[in-house]
């Protein structure tokens, strides 16, 4: 699965306002919502379930980036957005540093699947030193657009 | 016994660098092949429970998927492998700690990683 086939491409968002967990999660998802992804009915439900799924362990994975996610009956195809933060947030991540860089999923209850290869993109990709860096360094959204597509041509993992 | 014992000691002299390697071989590597029947696949809260699971032993714990193969050392190595259900995994060991660790890594497996 390539990141073409499930980031928004407009509802990336390069500067993050929020300076916590709560606030990105809703800033991302209200991206999602500008760029027509989702309804508007049900933004505080989706925001609900991501959160609720941060109890469960915070979705940090460690170098910086967090993949905060659910599966939601709202999407019948999954969806996703990238956002950058300056500063970085504090998201209880795995290995205890801030996030810069976070990837926001939801996912039809049916389709576990396409989550999981979702994350195996994004997981693979990251892995690339340049990649992780130059996308927490993007000034704007095109230039998170770019990077995302040269990922997506096989530009930086061999 | 002891004079095993002394033969091996014997050995371990003549020959330190070969005595300590067969010995580092004979006794720490451990391998399992499991198949993930969590409808969720190994998603990221199974793959983090297997790496802190994995840091409470001596030993160096790899997963194989056909030809990827990857440490359970971090999430994004482990999600790396894309292991949704039904998929079969080599599970490898090495190290003082193999064989417990490999059996503590089964039974995630098995328990669905609790779910």
């Amino acid at each position: 699965m390539k990141f073409a086939d499930f980031i928004s491409r407009e509802a990336i968002r390069a500067e993050l306002q929020a300076d916590d967990k709560e606030g990105v999660i809703r800033e991302m998802i209200q991206a999602l919502l500008e760029a027509g992804k989702i309804e508007s009915s049900e933004f505080e439900s989706i925001v609900k379930a991501i959160l609720k799924r941060e109890e469960l362990g915070s979705t940090g994975i460690g170098r910086g980036v967090a993949v905060p996610h659910t599966k939601h009956p709202s999407v019948d195809r999954l969806i996703g957005t990238v956002a950058v933060s300056r500063e970085g947030v504090d998201f209880n991540s795995l290995d205890g540093e801030r996030v810069q860089l976070f990837f926001l999923l939801i996912s039809p209850p049916d389709r576990p699947g396409d989550h999981l290869r979702a994350l195996e993109n994004i997981s693979r990709q990251l892995r690339d030193d340049t990649f992780c860096k130059f996308l927490k360094k993007a000034k704007s959204a095109v230039e998170i657009e770019q990077l995302l597509d040269e990922a997506d041509n096989n530009q930086f993992v061999a | 016994m002891a004079e095993a014992l002394g033969r091996t000691r014997g050995f371990a002299f003549v020959f330190p660098g070969i005595a300590s390697e067969l010995s580092t071989m004979s006794q720490t590597t451990a391998t399992r092949t499991v198949v993930v029947t969590n409808p969720m696949g190994l998603h990221l809260r199974a793959a983090d429970l297997i790496v802190k699971l994995v840091r409470q032993y001596d030993c160096k714990v790899e997963l194989i998927r056909d030809r990827q193969r990857v440490e359970a050392s971090g999430v994004l190595q482990l999600l790396g492998l894309g292991a949704e259900q039904g998929v079969q995994l080599e599970l490898e060991a090495t190290g003082p700690d193999a064989e417990q660790a490999l059996d503590a890594v089964v039974k995630l497996f098995v328990d669905n990683f609790g779910e």
